[in-house]
């Protein structure tokens, strides 16, 4: 990393001239190596292997900017290639826009680049346009990222809630509640030290593999902010029909758990940010099982449920370990710990 | 677990058919409501058997005026206001102390340590320590107190909203519902007080009362033996929580809350003056006691109309025969505590789905 | 009214402790159980040990206790 004279960001850095091209020749070129983004043009220009394509946009704003398991650089590529992915796209392009505030110290500037950079580079997308802009002190936290991204769809690929029927089956490819509990561990207030680490990936390599190998992925999303609760609930909004999952088959790490225990936290509201459930038809569900068993990011996928008659309204049901029943509902507003 | 349940699910179905009528049973402790619907417990119980959600709700049983003299000392300049997650949220005069104060001088703590610790941070304030909670908690809050006073830490007080449980049962059963056949008596309250504090409630008013734990098969095992006794004819004093809970509780925890607080008469929002019910510090602590130190008094703050949160804390009914409930009142707008509560019946039915009242059917809207 | 998890004691010197439950560690007091040890199973609440857990009991109460010894005993090797 080229140095700077400068151990903190100044309003300048974003103001388009000396120090703005510093940044950016000194910092963002090398870090983000590709001849598009080196041409420093108004826009990209992209060849695409398809006309169709998925575009999407998230903005990134986590506190703490650095937890067990990645950072918010990290963050912001993977989450927004997982919107891709789940869309049934390969990604191939991010843009990514920086907003920092005035006093930001560079060397942490630097990390977040670089991880950003490593999290591109591993799930082959480049970063083919950015902007920075610096604000005053207490405009922004620290740094807000926002990226947008471009994915080529695959062929043959129709995702939709139309597709969903009754008896599809529910996958996840692995654990949940990861990412939020380690965010919530490492919050002010909070702070306790643990083994907890974020599921933070793009998963796009597993899901392209998925729809290039089976044929009956109806349709997938991926459960961020809300947990599983919430993607579920939208997708029995989206389809008309209701969902039933059985507790004992979602898998969950000891270490969440009991860290949601001791907060009173309902691990099905709980944000992941390396996961996708998937609806699939009931028989390619063993085959869509069994490719994400054989991929890293699936090694704890599990079938967790399948699509059901609405009797009155659509809704979510879950099975409890017990063999009761509970609905499973959109979870409103934040969480917040409790001691009763 | 599950050849425990059944045997236990086995047991209780017996019992009911051979009582042949409704039960009625009591579960205290909020943590009992949330988990009872978390593991879809009604589900699996015998259809004459209706579980009652109590007052165990230590956010939902504070009175308005509590609330109030919160909010009222958070719009000083000079307090910091630490307080469990329970309370931010709970709707006073003008709002709740998340909206009034967003950030600002209110902190959430998991500990009363954290507490204390904010004082010792923060020299130039005085921090005020909202102390809710049962029995569990307020050994928490005494231990505090007195390491406040060992070391010299004059900027830091406490205002006291602990109650105790077993007035409340009393009360209850005595006057308020006369429907209770038997009571889930509160895990954690027990592992302090100790399941032989209920022995009052068995012997003066004949009902079982049970201890269970908050897992479902310490739930369901727990009304298992309750059944079980009312259809024997018996009332008995039982704890199915053994790895915690002891006759005599933690003495430890029993002697310092004696040492720093005397019950006092107090209300309690839906069952009124409960006689030696709440926790105030001795008045050799008094100096701790935000009360003394901002020279307040509280005045008994009107409850808002329409809200029936009294009756439901009382098990009189369910939440959803309140009119409020799901319409007018919601945890995004909440009316009274027992919506805003994570624990309050109301926000459990909500949240987990029940907007009928019912019989241990899962219903839908 | 009261969320109390089993956790084990790491550290402990005089009445201040690291708890492990799981992987996540918790300092709390033992200001209300003097009579805990390092190596003791407790029940902490809001900061402060209330009473020691009964191993053999636990594993019949707790269903994550229950977990763990039966991952100990398969050891699964499968990574999240």
């Amino acid at each position: 990393m080229k140095s700077t004279k400068h151990d903190k960001i100044l309003l300048a850095h974003g103001g388009g001239g000396q120090l703005s091209d510093e940044l950016i020749r000194n910092h963002i070129l090398p870090t983000f190596k590709n001849d598009t983004l080196a041409e420093l043009a108004d826009s990209a220009k992209l060849n695409l292997a398809s006309k169709s394509v998925c575009f999407t946009t998230d903005s990134y704003v986590v506190k703490p900017l650095f937890f067990n398991g990645g950072d918010i650089g990290k963050l912001a590529v993977c989450g927004t290639i997982n919107d891709l992915a789940v869309a049934g796209s390969k990604p191939v392009a991010l843009s990514l826009s920086l907003i920092i505030e005035e006093g930001f110290e560079f060397e942490l500037l630097e990390k977040i680049l670089a991880s950003t950079s490593e999290a591109a580079k591993k799930n082959k997308v480049s970063i083919v346009a950015g902007d920075t802009k610096t604000v005053e002190a207490g405009a922004v936290d620290k740094i807000f990222i926002n990226t947008a991204g471009i994915g080529v769809r695959l062929a043959g690929v129709e995702l939709g809630f139309e597709k969903i029927k009754v008896g599809d089956k529910i996958i996840i490819n692995g654990t949940i509640g990861d990412h939020g509990m380690t965010i919530i561990s490492q919050r002010e207030g909070i702070k306790f030290e643990s083994q907890l680490k974020s599921d933070c990936a793009g998963v796009a390599e597993l899901t392209c593999h998925l729809l290039e190998n089976t044929s009956g992925v109806k349709f997938m999303r991926d459960p961020t902010r809300g947990g599983l609760a919430s993607t579920l609930n939208e997708i029995s909004r989206g389809s008309g029909l209701s969902i039933e999952i059985c507790e004992a088959d979602i898998p969950v790490n000891p270490t969440v758990q009991a860290g949601a225990d001791m907060l009173g936290f309902d691990v099905l509201t709980i944000a992941n940010e390396g996961k996708f459930v998937a609806i699939v038809s009931p028989e390619s569900a063993d085959d869509c099982l069994n490719i994400c068993r054989n991929h890293p990011l699936g090694r704890k996928a599990s079938i967790i449920g399948e699509v059901a008659e609405t009797r009155d309204v659509p809704m979510v049901e879950m099975i409890t370990r017990i063999g009761g029943r509970r609905i499973v509902q959109m979870p409103y507003g934040r969480e917040l710990p409790r001691i009763c | 677990m599950l050849e425990k349940i059944y045997k236990a699910q086995k047991v209780m179905d017996e019992a009911c058919g051979a009582l042949g009528r409704q039960i009625n049973i009591m579960e205290v402790c909020g943590t009992h409501t949330v988990s009872i619907f978390r593991n879809g417990i009604r589900s699996t119980l015998p259809k004459q058997l209706k579980l009652l959600s109590g007052p165990g709700c230590p956010v939902c049983v504070t009175g308005q005026s509590y609330i109030d003299t919160v909010l009222q000392l958070a719009e000083r300049d000079d307090v910091l206001i630490a307080t469990y997650g329970d309370m931010i949220r709970v709707p006073g005069r003008g709002g709740s102390l998340e909206t009034r104060q967003p950030g600002a001088n209110v902190k959430i703590v998991l500990s009363s340590e954290d507490a204390l610790q904010l004082a010792k941070d923060n020299p130039e304030k005085t921090v005020v320590f909202v102390a809710v909670g049962f029995e569990t908690t307020a050994p928490a809050t005494a231990v505090v107190v007195k390491e406040a006073v060992e070391n010299g830490i004059d900027n830091f007080c406490i205002l006291s909203g602990h109650k105790l449980v077993v007035p409340a049962m009393r009360a209850l059963v005595s006057e308020k519902n006369h429907n209770i056949d038997g009571f889930l008596c509160p895990g954690h309250v027990s592992v302090i007080i100790g399941y032989g504090s209920y022995a009052e409630i068995v012997q003066r008013f004949s009902r079982p009362c049970v201890v269970a734990g908050f897992e479902p098969l310490q739930i369901i095992e727990g009304l298992s033996e309750i059944c079980r006794q009312l259809a024997a004819g018996k009332a008995e004093l039982k704890s199915v929580y053994a790895a915690v809970v002891t006759e005599q509780g933690n003495t430890t925890a029993q002697e310092i809350i004696a040492e720093c607080f005397e019950a006092v008469d107090g209300y309690w929002r839906g069952l009124g003056k409960i006689e030696k019910s709440t926790l105030k510090l001795k008045d050799k602590y008094s100096r701790f006691d935000a009360l003394k130190r901002f020279d307040i008094t509280k005045t008994l703050s009107e409850d808002t109309s329409g809200c029936r949160c009294g009756e439901v804390l009382c098990g009189l009914i369910e939440p959803p025969e309140c009119s409020l409930f799901a319409k007018n009142c919601t945890p995004e707008a909440p009316i009274g505590p027992c919506m805003v509560s994570s624990e309050g019946a109301c926000a459990a039915w909500f949240r987990y789905g029940q907007k009928k009242a019912v019989n241990n059917e899962v219903n839908q809207t | 009214m009261c969320l109390a998890i089993p956790a084990r004691i790491v550290e402990l010197e005089g009445d201040k402790a690291v708890v492990d439950a799981m992987g996540n560690r918790w300092r709390a007091r033992t200001t209300l159980l003097p009579e805990a040890k390092l190596g003791d199973l407790v029940l902490i609440h809001a900061g402060f040990a209330i009473s020691l857990v009964d191993e053999e009991e636990a594993k019949e109460t707790w269903q994550l206790l229950r977990e763990i010894d039966d991952s100990d005993q398969t050891q699964e090797k499968l990574s999240g």
